[in-house]
């Protein structure tokens, strides 16, 4: 138990998040809901030529865990190489918050990057969108859920 | 005639010893905050009458029912039976046969569902719901009607969250074969007009399957007044294990079901190729059945009749009355459903700008359990246009001062939102 859970790093996120709404032209989007609490998060990224993460977006609704994560998370993966975040693990994702999360939090905490996960998966396993493109690759919608 | 199996006498309600029956309710948690045990619609704390049978008999008589030859095989044989009965007599059924051992209220919907609904519902037939009964309640009818060609159709909920009875006459036709309804909201607190309900079931032929699972533990049931086709419900709402529920249904109804599980037990005669059914309640009880649990059952409706029914309601409603004068004076505070005198001891809320997953983690820093979320209740939800709720449930072991706890748990939660 951990009475500083909603501290003030968590709820200023929670109040005023990093990039929260819709991007005018992602690379790829997808968006996840916990069946559980009904929590959701739609994560927009946009890539440059190289591959790095230019700009990331969320939307959602939930609770205050869920959502600070998910601006923490777009904060952290801008600039980011698609190469650095198939290394960017769970542990990682949590420490970023810098709360001790329960064992059921952490469905919370990780909802955002549960999403990022699976958007690079099929990134991954797209024809080819890893290497740049001639043409407009900005358009590339990968896969929505919703 | 309906004696009772035992008879466990008590003194006049003392809330003080009734607490001392459970052992969780002293124990402080591991934060060290003091429980404020609010979450009886998930599940209700073990009296030790509970924990002692269930270890008396692991130590006792470990053995399988309707088995063996031997000593221990034949004393959980009669102890297994005599928890039937104890159940028998506490929904004041006609028979023992009609009391079938599953394993929660769950899975005796989808027995019905299965066994009853897959076997006589028809393209055009109607399976009445309603948007406020639990998942548990709605997903088994979907699938049958999916099955069956059967119709789903819905009665439609007042603004306070009852069944709206302006549609009754439409609804409740002669296409109507199933009426399945809740007796108690497990997110509203609704208690619905089961009498009413079951007398329109029957003038259109219809049979009647009630959810049980909030109501038993709260309101007396008696399944042949009003009569009642179905009945089910948990051991563990029920101060009883878990792993335990109980379908009741009337023998005509369950001797033309074929069964639901097959397997041992639940047969007459096997040969190679076809079988025979045994006897009621066994055709519905394939295999070994949580045997300990329905001995553990029976003494859960022993401890709930020591304290009965009038002194729980009057607890209870002491309770709820509390909740519901103080929750909406609190800023910020919604309370959803009717009015105390059609409510059962449930109380769902919202704090605005507080999410209720927030807003329990918060109550739970302060010792008070309640349940956040959807309540496997999507659909009304929906209805209520928010995404989830927070809801205390009371039992009555619970005191007003937790009701109070609760109130200033709130006012923490708000302040550590910064909005107080």
């Amino acid at each position: 138990m951990n009475a500083d859970l909603y501290d003030d790093y968590i709820l200023d996120h929670y109040e005023r998040p990093y990039h929260k709404g819709r991007m005018a032209s992602p690379t790829c989007t997808r968006s996840e809901n916990n069946p559980l609490c009904g929590d959701q998060i739609r994560l927009e990224l946009r890539l440059d030529e190289s591959g790095r993460v230019a700009e990331a977006f969320f939307s959602g609704k939930g609770c205050a865990i869920s959502q600070a994560a998910a601006s923490i998370l777009c904060q952290y993966v801008e600039g980011k190489t698609l190469d650095e975040l198939r290394g960017f693990q769970a542990p990682e994702m949590l420490r970023l918050l810098k709360v001790p999360l329960t064992a059921t939090r952490q469905r919370c905490g990780l909802l955002g990057f549960k999403v990022l996960k699976t958007l690079m998966y099929e990134l991954d396993q797209a024809p080819t969108p890893a290497q740049p493109q001639p043409t407009d690759t900005s358009k590339l919608v990968v896969a929505t859920s919703d | 005639m309906n004696t009772p199996p035992v008879s466990l006498t008590r003194s006049p309600f003392d809330i003080q010893a009734v607490r001392g029956d459970f052992p969780t309710l002293a124990r402080p948690l591991p934060n060290g905050a003091t429980l404020a045990y609010l979450d009886n619609g998930a599940t209700a704390q073990k009296p030790l009458l509970v924990i002692d049978k269930l270890r008396e008999i692991y130590e006792t008589c470990t053995a399988n029912a309707h088995r063996g030859i031997h000593q221990l095989g034949d004393r959980v044989t009669v102890e297994l039976e005599a928890a039937r009965e104890k159940i028998r007599y506490f929904l004041n059924a006609a028979d023992v046969a009609e009391i079938v051992f599953t394993s929660g209220a769950t899975m005796s919907i989808n027995l019905v569902a299965h066994a009853w609904g897959r076997k006589f519902l028809k393209p055009g037939d109607e399976i009445l719901l309603n948007e406020m009964e639990h998942h548990a309640n709605l997903v088994p009818w979907q699938q049958t009607a999916r099955a069956t060609g059967a119709k789903l159709r819905f009665i439609p909920l007042t603004a306070d969250g009852r069944l709206d009875a302006l549609h009754f006459d439409r609804l409740i036709t002669k296409r109507t074969k199933l009426l399945a309804v809740t007796a108690m909201s497990n997110v509203l607190g609704t208690i619905n007009p089961i009498r009413e309900l079951a007398s329109r079931a029957k003038s259109v032929g219809a049979v009647i399957l009630v959810d049980g699972a909030q109501s038993v533990p709260h309101l007396p049931t008696d399944v042949r007044d009003p009569a009642i086709d179905f009945l089910a419900f948990s051991g563990h709402k029920l101060y009883g294990p878990t792993g335990i529920g109980v379908l009741y249904g009337r023998r005509e109804l369950l001797e033309a079901m074929d069964p639901f599980l097959c397997g041992g037990n639940m047969i007459n005669e096997v040969q190679l190729e076809t079988s025979t059914w045994g006897e009621l309640p066994a055709k519905f009880e394939a295999g070994t059945i949580p045997i300990t649990e329905a001995i553990g059952l029976g003494a859960a409706i022993d401890y709930v009749q020591s304290i009965g029914f009038e002194a729980i309601h009057t607890q209870e409603l002491k309770l709820l009355d509390r909740a519901l004068r103080l929750l909406p004076q609190q800023s910020g505070v919604t309370v959803y459903g009717p009015t105390i005198e059609h409510r059962g001891s449930i109380v769902s809320f919202t704090v605005e700008k507080v999410h209720p997953h927030d807003l329990a983690d918060l109550l739970d820093q302060k010792g008070v359990a309640v349940r956040a979320g959807h309540h496997c209740t999507m659909p009304l939800h929906d209805w209520l246009d928010v995404a989830a709720t927070a809801r205390a449930s009371f039992a009555f072991y619970n005191t007003e001062a937790e009701v109070d706890t609760l109130i200033d748990a709130i006012h923490y939660a708000r302040h550590k939102f910064r909005l107080e």
